[in-house]
């Protein structure tokens, strides 16, 4: 069986402190319950300069310029250990300032709906006319025309009529309502969904820059984020996945949104897979942007700690998924895990199901798996908060499944731990660290040889919807490639199954004699 | 258990911990309780 491969991956964060404070939920819910509360004060002083950001060490595993085993080595709190030297540059993608953000925003936005005021305008065109990536985007042409004055600004915010745009604290720009009364079409929904575009075709066309895929080449696009556009008439119509590949000159491809919470990362790429694999498209990309309403999301605990707040990017990233190279991990899609309707919501019933049910289907054991991608959240941001280490209590999870499935002894337990665990080191953006950030530096570990079998796991919270109570999750097996490429359209399988049937009708005639 | 014994239960269950509605079993065990609210949140 000629199975798809892993081609590439980019990946993108976008430190964005102002949107922390006036977009972040877990801040606008503040203003709007408690506004003279002693978190809304003090948030200012426990926002970290770009400079720290981009040596935060988990930041730049999450852009590939470190493994995340290396994590292991640089003590903790990471944010009091940065890296020396650090670039906003990565092997793997790259970290961007708020300030660049605002002018990819008004360069993706069709609908004039962006405003920047006009000496921030010209200052960041200038950088991203110099930005190795996206300095050949046509639609960098927007940030020529149409500037804002700073009263047109203070007066459409203060009317309602836009979502700011901070920068330092400044006003230097918002988004505009696309509607006069339409909730789905509102400067809130209007603005979440130009930054989950704008950090997405970014991080896009980082992947063109960094692997070997063009825009001409890409034949499908499946868009994996969280977000939401429509209008009144059908909220969440879509389509951000042609949004996104036309901003990046993706002139032969057409595209579609999945979405499944956390989980939906998991699913396109299964998707994406299946679409190669059954020669409909030769090249899928999966992106996902980021979101803005998630930044922050437990600054509250951060803040009261006396902590940096470690919410302060959006997460961005993209995948190459094609045919079989010969060279490229494989993706098995023979071993793709399922939550289904009727798994059952405790953690064992999860991880059974996407875990250890597919291996069991395939014959596969748990010790055949070199390591797991689960969901890859910080622990840094989560712990203070009071959610623990999430992917430390994924490997427990599958390890004590594997020891009461006798795959493991129960002595075994901790070294088990050891052997499948990375920390986690991607940023609390839901989708983002669901599986996928391990994908980059996957690949470049099978390549040196370092790696032959690692799971992709993502979960998804579909009770946060309230149309269901379910849980949901996919799982798929991404394995080293072993060089043979069937050819011809007939591979050993089809072989096999032609030469049994031969033999079947052979010996049914001689029963006929 | 024997803490639960007749008594009203609020139920915060954590989406990468143990989720609300498998707390709401294991307390439905014990008798005399009533689960007055039970939820799932999510964290990240």
């Amino acid at each position: 069986m000629n199975f798809p491969v892993l081609k590439g991956a980019a990946y993108a964060l976008i430190q964005a402190n102002d949107m922390v404070v006036h977009q972040g939920s877990t801040q606008t819910s503040e203003v709007r319950l408690n506004p003279d509360s002693e978190h809304l004060k003090e948030i200012h002083k426990h926002l970290r300069s770009f400079e720290d950001c981009v040596a935060y060490p988990p930041n730049q595993a999450y852009i590939g310029n470190i493994r995340p085993k290396d994590l292991n080595g640089i003590a903790r709190p990471w944010y009091e250990n940065p890296l020396k030297d650090a670039t906003r540059d990565g092997k793997h993608g790259e970290m961007m300032p708020l300030d660049e953000f605002y002018g990819l925003m008004k360069a993706v936005d069709a609908f004039d709906l962006v405003l920047l005021e006009e000496s921030f305008q010209n200052r960041v065109q200038e950088r991203l006319l110099a930005h190795p990536a996206v300095k050949g985007w046509k639609m960098l042409e927007k940030l020529n025309k149409n500037h804002a004055q700073q009263p047109q600004l203070d007066e459409l915010v203060a009317g309602h009529k836009a979502e700011p745009m901070y920068f330092e604290g400044k006003l230097i720009g918002c988004v505009k309502k696309a509607h006069d009364f339409d909730a789905a079409l509102s400067e809130h929904v209007m603005f979440e969904n130009l930054v989950s575009k704008a950090s997405a075709a970014f991080c896009l066309q980082l992947l063109f820059s960094k692997t070997g895929i063009t825009p001409s080449d890409v034949e499908y696009i499946i868009e994996c984020s969280e977000e939401a556009c429509g209008d009144m008439n059908q909220r969440g119509g879509g389509n951000f996945a042609k949004s996104i590949g036309e901003v990046c000159g993706c002139l032969n491809a057409t595209g579609s949104d999945t979405r499944s919470f956390c989980a939906g990362p998991a699913h396109a790429l299964v998707e994406a897979s299946a679409l190669v694999q059954a020669g409909i498209y030769k090249n899928v990309v999966v992106v996902a942007g980021g979101a803005s309403a998630k930044l922050g999301l437990n600054a509250k605990d951060h803040v009261k700690k006396g902590l940096p707040v470690l919410e302060d990017c959006l997460g961005a990233f993209a995948v190459h998924i094609g045919e079989n190279d010969g060279v490229s991990p494989v993706i098995r899609t023979d071993i793709v895990g399922r939550h289904t309707i009727g798994s059952g919501a405790s953690p064992q019933a999860v991880m059974q199901a996407i875990v250890a049910n597919p291996l069991d289907n395939a014959g596969v054991k748990l010790k055949d798996i070199d390591t797991f991608s689960v969901e890859m959240q910080n622990p840094e941001i989560t712990e203070p908060a009071g959610a623990g280490d999430v992917p430390k209590a994924n490997y427990k999870m599958i390890a004590a499944l594997g020891v009461m499935r006798g795959d493991f002894e129960k002595a075994d337990l901790n070294n088990v731990v050891e052997r499948i665990a990375m920390p986690g080191f991607a940023p609390t953006q839901g989708h983002i660290p669901s599986g996928v950030p391990f994908l980059a530096h996957c690949k470049e570990l099978m390549g040196e040889g370092k790696l032959n079998r690692a799971m992709i796991v993502g979960k998804g919270s579909l009770f946060l919807g309230r149309l269901t109570n379910l849980f949901d999750g996919v799982s798929f097996i991404v394995e080293k490639n072993s060089g043979v490429i069937s050819g011809g359209g007939v591979d050993k399988d089809a072989v096999r199954a032609m030469i049994a049937e031969a033999m079947q009708g052979f010996a049914a005639s001689l029963r006929a004699e | 258990m024997g803490i639960l014994e007749n008594k009203k239960i609020a139920i915060l269950g954590d989406r990468d911990g143990i989720p609300g509605m498998a707390i709401e079993e294991c307390v439905k065990t014990v008798s005399g309780t009533e689960v007055v609210f039970s939820t799932t949140e999510c964290f990240v």
